[in-house]
């Protein structure tokens, strides 16, 4: 009877534009307009060719399905970009919600709101074909030898000391190109990244980068799920969760990361 | 017999200010030569060749017939020979009195500090200053300062002492003390050449007095010849001024 | 009131009228001292944002919680600093004395010597420590010779050897001609001249100045977490991305003070010694 009913709201919901329209009146920065912010620059494959209006790149198709769910019209969304820190300093936001693969943890909970995950993402291990050679089957024993970076303040950080627990202290960078470079130079056999990031880095950035595995999300205990970032107190974030809510019942949000994400197949599952 | 320092046409410039303009000088083993003249006649620098200081533009310098002036010659064999004593006594002053003295012998004789304790302390005992062996140069007054420079030089034993102005910078009552040090190492025989304001000593000591004036020794003599009968105007003058 | 007799000041009226003057500019100073900390504590958490700025930057619980891993990660900042300082200091002596010499035969080493102190001098730290802490070990150096923390420290000591250089450079410079002359005079060497009579006292007139450098180098040292290593500074970062609180910073930058802040005044007591000698 409960599930009738929930599915009975859900389609109510999905198929009422006006109902998302008013929840979001005189909740944005500007009243008809939706700000969404991303990173500057925004990356593949989240966001193509740094150009979110395109609607091209996953976080880009979904800020739109949002905004459509929400009663904007593609024209009435207004793109912002902010810096990844900027964006969790307390104080007011030039933005209604920002999309830039915010992990959602209870520590920036209590700074700023998300928003439902419109995402969560396997890790998956970037190496070089060489070190993957030499690893072979990736048992955890063998996972511990290796020399680990990350990029500072990322889930993947944290999740190294967790999962792994490498002998060797773990080096940490500044950002995605220095911890390419480290590999590059051999000073890191591997590195943790969640699983879109690695397959790009593995195949544009890396020389003779490969994915020595991914961990499936429930291995870690906080698996990594991105949710749109939000004013702490926003009274919209309401609205943007019945939006997301409506797009994950109604398959919508699978269809768009099978379109944008698919590539995240074929890297073998460590158990 | 050939002097022990023999200068010939000795000449040196420092740019367009031409110091020494021909200097001729023979210095025996033994003698004392005072150099007198006003300030700027280039003593200091005529004392600073024979070192090895300042390098020559032309001429020689023999030394016991060898020219030491060449250039590329390495100056440290001669320099050990010929000590020179300087008008602010240039004591190292992170040193006690005894370390300045002892650095020179320990590192170009290779003797220990206990081989060179007696003839050391023989030494400041000589020259009134054993109860300063211990002290640093800014805890000793002028005319010890210059009393342990004189030592120092001495420590190497070297063939020929120069010594530049070495009282000017001293107070009055300060001159006698290390004068009296200097008729002692007088004493000794050793070769000196001395260049100086105090008339009174160069006439006492000296076997020898040259009068430079504008780079060039325009008389020298005996104390008796050229105090009490100068040939030349300018050294009447000059005289005249200082006596 | 008491009536209370004064001892005569020993000084006479110079004195008593010098401490009056004292008395009453530490007044003064107390009063404004006060009154500025006054106006801070009651007018700052009167700002419209001071409860989320508190919450961000001067959170108890977020500071008791990374504290002692701050303290730990400390260790390896102090670790490369040990390790860095004595390289520094022999670089610095070698390349200072290179730039002093004075024989025509070895010209080449001068001139290597000043152009190595021009270019470190004239780079970023960081961007010295990019340069070399990833772009040697891309050479392709195997392990463990492509470590970041030997090239990151390696860039570290290049940089502050030249400062040093300089430095020492200036304390040689700074010693008389005169000590020269009477040192070679002697028949010393030059080598000798320089070991025993010049560096003693150039070195011990430059205390003071590389003790502003050593403080400079125990800060400079959080750079190296730009190639890789967790020290404090990188520490501190990823405390502040988990708990979303800038609170772990603040312990850091504590932390830094309680090791620069009494090498700062020690390097100033050590400068003003200096002054009064030389008075």
């Amino acid at each position: 009877m409960k599930r009738v009913l929930t599915a009975v709201c859900a389609a109510f919901v999905a198929t009422s534009a006006s109902a998302g329209a008013e929840c979001s009146v005189g909740k944005t920065l500007t009243d008809g307009v939706l700000t969404i912010a991303t990173g500057n620059p925004a990356y593949y494959p989240w966001v193509m060719d740094d150009a979110p209006e395109s609607k091209q790149g996953f976080e880009a198709a979904v800020a739109y399905a949002i905004a459509n769910e929400m009663g904007f019209d593609d024209s009435a969304v207004t793109w912002v970009r902010t810096s990844f820190d900027e964006a969790i300093q307390p104080g007011s936001k030039n933005f209604d919600f920002n999309m830039q693969q915010y992990s959602i943890t209870p520590e920036r909970e209590e700074m700023v709101d998300f928003s439902l995950p419109y995402y969560s993402s396997p890790m998956a291990i970037l190496s070089t074909k060489s070190i993957a050679e030499k690893v072979g089957d990736p048992a955890p024993d063998a996972l511990k030898d290796l020399i680990w970076g990350a990029m500072a303040g990322t889930t993947g950080a944290t999740m190294i000391d967790d999962v792994v627990g490498p002998t060797k202290s773990t080096l940490l960078y500044s950002d995605n190109a220095d911890v390419t470079a480290a590999m590059q130079a051999g000073q890191i056999d591997a590195a943790l990244f969640d699983l879109p990031t690695a397959l790009y880095l593995s195949a544009v950035v890396v020389n003779d980068g490969a994915l020595l595995g991914q961990f499936p999300a429930d291995r870690s205990q906080n698996p990594d799920q991105f949710g749109a970032l939000m004013e702490d107190g926003n009274p919209i974030k309401a609205c943007v969760d019945e939006a997301i809510q409506a797009l994950t019942d109604s398959g919508k949000l699978a269809e768009l990361e099978a379109e944008w994400l698919e590539a995240a197949t074929g890297v073998p599952v460590i158990k | 017999m050939t002097p022990l320092l023999r200068m010939t046409n000795v000449q040196k410039a420092f740019g367009d200010n031409h110091v020494l303009k021909g200097i001729d000088l023979d210095v025996a083993k033994g003698e004392m030569v005072c150099l007198i003249g006003a300030s700027g006649s280039g003593k200091s620098t005529l004392l600073r060749t024979i070192n090895l200081l300042e390098p020559i533009d032309d001429g020689e310098i023999l030394l016991d017939g060898v020219d030491i002036s060449e250039p590329g010659l390495d100056p440290q064999p001669v320099r050990k020979r010929i000590g020179l004593v300087f008008q602010s006594y240039n004591l190292f002053p992170h040193m006690s009195a005894t370390d300045n003295v002892m650095l020179a012998p320990r590192r170009l004789k290779g003797l220990s500090k206990a081989e060179l304790e007696a003839p050391v302390t023989t030494l400041f005992e000589r020259f009134g200053l054993a109860d300063r062996m211990g002290h640093y140069p800014d805890q000793l007054s002028g005319g010890q300062q210059q009393r342990v420079a004189i030592i120092r030089a001495l420590a190497m034993q070297p063939e020929v002492l120069l010594f530049d102005e070495i009282t000017s910078a001293l107070d009055p009552e300060l001159v006698a003390e290390v004068l009296d040090v200097l008729r002692a190492v007088r004493a000794e025989g050793i070769t000196m050449i001395f260049a100086t304001h105090e008339m009174g000593f160069a006439r006492e000591l000296a076997d020898k007095v040259c009068f430079l004036d504008r780079g060039r020794i325009l008389e020298a003599g005996t104390p008796d010849q050229l105090f009490d009968a100068p040939k030349e105007e300018r050294t009447r003058q000059f005289l005249s001024q200082v006596l | 009131m008491t009536e209370t007799i004064k001892p005569p000041a020993p000084q006479g009226k110079r004195a008593a009228y010098e401490a009056a003057l004292r008395k009453r500019s530490m007044r003064i100073a107390a009063l404004s001292t006060l009154a500025v900390v006054a106006a801070i504590v009651i007018l700052v958490p009167l700002a419209p944002g001071w409860e989320a700025v508190k919450r961000s930057f001067f959170n108890g619980g977020v500071f008791a919680k990374t504290f002692p891993g701050l303290l730990n990660a400390f260790l390896l900042d102090i670790a490369i600093f040990a390790w860095s300082l004595p390289l520094i200091a022999l670089l610095g002596l070698a390349v200072a004395i290179c730039r002093d010499i004075q024989r025509p035969a070895l010209y080449p080493l001068r001139l290597f010597a000043t152009i190595y102190t021009d270019v470190f001098r004239g780079l970023p730290v960081i961007l010295v420590i990019y340069l070399i802490g990833f772009g040697i070990p891309g050479l392709g150096l195997p392990r463990p010779w492509n470590s970041p923390y030997i090239w990151g420290s390696l860039a570290l000591i290049l940089v502050y050897a030249a400062y040093v250089a300089e430095v020492i450079r200036s304390g040689i410079e700074s010693i008389h001609k005169s000590q020269r002359s009477a040192a070679l005079s002697l028949g010393l060497t030059t080598s000798d001249t320089m070991r025993f009579v010049i560096l003693p006292q150039a070195l011990r007139n430059v205390v003071p100045a590389n003790m502003n450098l050593v403080v400079a180098l125990q800060k400079d040292v959080a750079l190296l977490s730009f190639v890789g290593p967790v020290e404090i500074f990188r520490q501190a970062g990823v405390y502040k991305s988990l708990y979303a609180n800038f609170t772990p910073y603040v312990g850091a930058a504590l932390i830094f003070l309680a090791i620069t802040i009494p090498a700062t005044r020690y390097a100033d007591y050590l400068m003003h010694k200096r002054r009064r000698l030389e008075q």
